[in-house]
């Protein structure tokens, strides 16, 4: 069967990729982009982790076909750091050992700080709502919550 | 003589022997005195056992010795997840 | 030969500090490579053809129109794995029955679930692998089959497995049965306790399988090689025993098998056991390349092991002034389509938190068509102290007495004899209970429609097999080569930290890395809640070799003698100085040195650690119940644990906030749902229903320590214990709620909702 090309913008490279017409978004980042960072879970849109933003939208990749990203601009976990420097979020997770496995913690990362952008003082409530979609086996979430909170305090200048 | 006891477990294999008193120097002695005694025991000991010696469980531990005034309780195996 | 060290009371530097996990940073940018991570140059997507029917005989697999299509260049089915024998073999250390195993991954005779693989095959992409399933034609002749566990264990049942006779029944039953096994624990006269019994209260309980939830699918990548060798990367908790079982399965030398664990995303338990491994190393032998085989969330559902669904039945009698007098109970497991299940383990642990003269407890193992069960943290007990500690609640209520109150009078201690065999040694039972009645959530005030339960839980935690090798490097630092997997709980770090203790170093100076099957000796899984305990004593005694090795270089280096040499602060220092005067010399020194002086430096270790210590967990929580709904909300929730010592105690708190949310997903939503036609319904996370963070409170850990003598940091293990006691727990404050009390898990808004309109609770 013909393979697409697709062009778009990912973590502010632009690439390009061949796609199937079936493949979902995910799928094209992990196994044509070896962008392995983003998971998954479930493939039905369910558990968050493959959570990526699509032109500054959260959105779980497995429920967008990987030919719908033509033209938009896409950021993944690999492009959340800068160069050595791990956003607050990142340092904080670890800080307050917010992770366990690890593997939801990706799409985590890329919900809270797209909450964080929305909401720079979220209080409990909001960061549990928010992080409704993105399940964790592991932790229980309390460490995870913390951690937001944390970063939130120190990037607002706290 | 040590004291060997079998859990309420394994004494169907054991025709209903819950206690007996043996001269063993160790574990894997223990377990081919009783799979000789016992045929149908046999098969569960290598695998399934687990023994507690002066209360002080162990499990693979074929040459863990047994003193002579010991008491020892055959119990299964635990396995976790 | 295990060497017990002994618990040795000392002041730490490192041990029980809170340093950031070596693991963090890759775990944070996406850069940590898990099971489905991995990709070889050429690879093949294998895919599995799985029984749509949950009792089927096979008549006939065809595959030719399946290998003819193009891109499909491997295709496996029965006839391609040997047949195996009916009985016990050593897979790695965990004995188990070949037979059942084969069956298991792929169906021979009869498919005997819903998802039970029946063929696989591996193709150039994802789109022809599973085109090509699509074209593999099973000719099933459809039977009867049976979900329940009360109705399975009936004369007239179903049966799946006409060679299986009861075991542990006296005389040999002459009909097969769907029980593959029963047992019985006890001591004492149970019918004479009950007798002298001022109130008995005897309950049912029923509950459905439950899956560990893992957000990773199971994912693995297999390469044979003309050479007959196989490489196998794949998630799992113990590599050592997947190439033991892989080599068995396959008829190949384990030595051939090289295994390297990739991270996990989460096993619980669940990852103990092979599912695709086995097939991903045979289509890669047929088709001469790499084949990558990753689950989907539905598959996971459908064909890995849950936990058993339960049938336990509970009956306790005890004085007015709260003494137990007898206790017994049934337990009847499902064990999913083959034999198995943890009911010997939950049979054990039903009543060890008291100290009773009279117990009996007869369980049931059974065989029915679901998934074959697979273990979850801490197996088997969290269903069978859901009923005895809603039972033990109920009795308090009569008597008037408080819970913990009651716990106490009951309590299990040092010496406390066993219904199992041997007695308790030093565990922390008491202290954990005492520690929960003082915490102020016990005596917080509560609103209308709320309530407050309390339950204990007790798990053995297990030591096994572990072998490590620590080895200086050129610059001073140590690498620390483990095998048992960190599945999550941080075990890489706190056996780093105790090595560091140990030298008196910093922790920055040990690089912790898990080696695959071909780099050391047998690693058991990481299970039993053994890891810290039993890596750590490993990695303790590699670290003890070292240090003498170190002495006896510093020794020969510094021209003086042997016991003038001392270790401390880290380096190599005389013992007294007025003495025998030297030089000190740094870890980077002797490094620097060790080459020209006899060699590089090492220690290792290689055991079957023994000795592990009980845990004990008691758990407080605080529901709110919606009297329109059903819905149960989870107000507050602490969680007071035993773990004997904890290196890290953010890990700690981890696995105990973890554990406690799955006991509560446990308690309140999760279960399977099957049809009629013994398919399940809810294989996704949509309808199979996890808790999410807006469904949990803060949960509130207080870490209790009484070390474990058989341990030098008294570390007893604690990732299982946290697991056991939400469901009794949430049950007994549902009850002190609303005055209703559950029976059935998952107490779901419809369940709730019928007991507190309907009449009869059973």
């Amino acid at each position: 069967m013909a393979r697409n090309h697709v062009s778009a913008t990912v973590n502010g490279d632009s690439v390009e990729f061949l796609c199937e017409t079936g493949q979902t978004l995910l799928e094209a980042l992990r196994d044509e982009l070896r962008l392995t960072g983003t998971k998954e879970g479930c493939g039905t849109g369910d558990c968050g982790a493959c959570s990526v933003m699509v032109d500054g939208r959260l959105v779980c990749s497995c429920l967008m076909l990987a030919v719908e990203a033509e033209g938009k601009t896409i950021d993944t976990i690999e492009g959340m750091a800068k160069g050595e420097t791990l956003h607050p979020l990142q340092r904080k997770f670890i800080e307050h050992a917010a992770l366990q496995c690890g593997i939801c913690t990706p799409g985590i990362l890329i919900a809270a700080r797209a909450l964080l952008e929305r909401n720079p003082n979220p209080n409990e409530d909001e960061v549990r709502y928010w992080l409704a979609g993105n399940l964790c086996r592991c932790t229980g979430y309390h460490k995870i919550v913390d951690a937001v909170q944390d970063a939130a305090r120190e990037i607002r200048g706290g | 003589m040590a004291r060997i006891a079998l859990a309420s477990s394994l004494a169907p294999y054991a025709d209903g022997v819950r206690e007996l008193e043996l001269d063993v120097a160790n574990v894997r002695q223990l377990f081919e005195v009783l799979g000789a005694r016992y045929p149908a025991l046999q098969a569960h000991l290598e695998g399934e056992v687990a023994v507690a010696i002066d209360d002080e469980i162990y499990q693979d531990a074929l040459l863990q010795p047994i003193l002579r005034d010991s008491e020892v309780v055959l119990i299964s195996k635990i396995a976790g997840g | 030969m295990s060497d017990m060290l002994k618990y040795e009371e000392r002041e730490l530097k490192v041990v029980g500090t809170r340093p950031l996990r070596p693991d963090g940073v890759d775990k944070v940018t996406g850069r940590a490579r898990y099971g489905a991570d991995y990709n070889l140059p050429g690879q093949l997507i294998g895919k599995v053809l799985r029984s749509p029917h949950a009792h089927a005989r096979i008549k006939a697999i065809d595959i030719s129109a399946a290998l003819a299509l193009p891109g499909v260049k491997a295709v496996v089915t029965r006839d391609d794995f040997a047949e195996m024998p009916n009985e016990f073999a050593s897979a790695g250390e965990l004995t188990v029955n070949y037979r059942a195993v084969t069956r298991n991954m792929m169906a021979r005779e009869k498919v005997l679930y819903d998802g039970h693989p029946v063929a696989a095959v591996a193709a150039v992409s994802e789109s022809v692998a599973r085109a090509a399933l699509a074209l593999i034609k099973v000719e099933y002749e459809v039977l009867p089959h049976v979900i329940d566990v009360v109705e399975a264990m009936r004369p007239d049942a179903p049966l799946l497995h006409e060679e299986q006779y009861t075991e542990g029944v006296k005389p040999k039953p002459d009909r097969p049965s769907n029980i593959a096994k029963r047992l019985e624990y006890g001591h004492g006269d149970v019918a004479a306790g009950f007798a002298k019994a001022d109130v008995i209260v005897e309950r049912e309980f029923n509950t459905k399988p439950v899956h560990q939830g893992y957000i990773e699918p199971q994912a693995c990548l297999a390469s044979y090689s003309e050479d007959g060798q196989a490489e196998l990367w794949t998630c799992t908790q113990g590599h050592f025993v997947f190439r033991a079982q892989c080599a068995k399965l396959l008829q190949m030398d384990v030595s051939k098998i090289r295994v390297t664990p990739t991270e996990i995303g989460g096993g619980f338990g669940g990852k103990n056991n092979v599912y695709n491994e086995p097939l991903a190393i045979a289509l890669s032998r047929k088709s001469n390349r790499p084949v990558k085989m990753v689950m989907t969330r539905e598959e996971v559902f459908r064909a890995t092991g849950p936990t058993p669904g339960a049938n336990v039945k509970v009956k306790i009698g005890c004085t007015l002034g709260g003494r137990i007098t007898a206790a017994q109970a049934e337990v009847n497991f499902q064990a999913g389509a083959f034999p198995g299940s943890p009911v010997n383990q939950a049979s054990m642990c039903a009543f060890t938190r008291y100290d009773l003269a009279n117990v009996r407890v007869v369980g049931h193992d059974v065989t029915v068509n679901r998934p074959k069960v697979a273990a979850y943290r801490a197996p088997g007990a969290p269903i069978v102290v859901f009923g005895v500690e809603s039972v033990i609640d109920e009795l308090s209520k009569k008597l008037g007495l408080d819970p913990i109150e009651f716990r106490l009078k009951n309590a299990a201690k040092e010496g406390t004899q066993t219904y199992y065999g041997p007695k308790l040694s030093r565990i922390g039972y008491i202290e954990t209970l005492e520690a929960a009645r003082a915490h102020p959530h016990y005596s917080a005030p509560l609103g209308p429609n709320q309530g407050r339960g309390v339950a204990t839980g007790f798990w053995f935690n297990i030591g096994n097999e572990t072998t490590c090798a620590l080895n200086l490097q050129p610059d001073g630092t140590l690498t620390l080569n483990l095998g048992t997997i960190d599945v999550a709980g941080g075990s890489r770090a706190s056996l780093s930290m105790m090595v560091a203790e140990e030298l008196g170093i910093a922790l920055e100076r040990v690089r912790p890395i898990i080696g695959d099957t071909s780099t050391l000796g047998f690693n058991f899984v990481t299970a039993g809640s053994r890891s810290t305990f039993a890596s750590g004593m490993a990695g303790v005694i590699a670290a003890r070799q070292m240090i003498e090795t170190l002495r006896a270089r510093v020794a020969k280096i510094r021209e003086v003698p042997l016991e003038a040499v001392a270790w401390k602060n880290g380096r190599a220092e005389p013992v007294d100085a007025r003495v025998v005067k030297f030089e000190p010399m740094s870890l980077a020194e002797i490094a620097a040195m060790a080459g020209r002086t006899g060699g590089p430096i090492a220690g290792h270790a290689e055991i079957n650690a023994q000795g592990a210590g009980p845990g004990f967990g008691a758990h407080i929580v605080d529901v709110e119940v919606d009297r329109e709904t059903g819905a149960v909300k989870i107000l507050r929730y602490t969680v007071v644990q035993d773990v004997g010592k904890a290196i890290h105690p953010a890990y700690v708190e981890g696995q105990m906030q973890g554990g406690a949310a799955q006991g509560i997903g446990w308690a309140l939503n999760e279960e399977y749902v099957y049809g009629a036609d013994g398919v399940l319904q809810n294989p996704g996370f949509l309808d199979y229903r996890v808790p999410v963070a807006s469904d949990l409170p803060r949960i509130d850990t207080v870490i209790v320590e009484v070390p474990n003598p058989n341990h030098p940091y008294g570390v007893r293990g604690c990732g299982e214990v946290p697991i056991i006691s939400p469901m009794a727990a949430i049950a007994n404050a549902i009850e002190n709620a609303v005055g209703v009390r559950l029976y059935a898990q998952p107490f779901s808004p419809p369940h709730v909702l019928e007991a507190l309109g309907g009449t009869a609770k059973r």
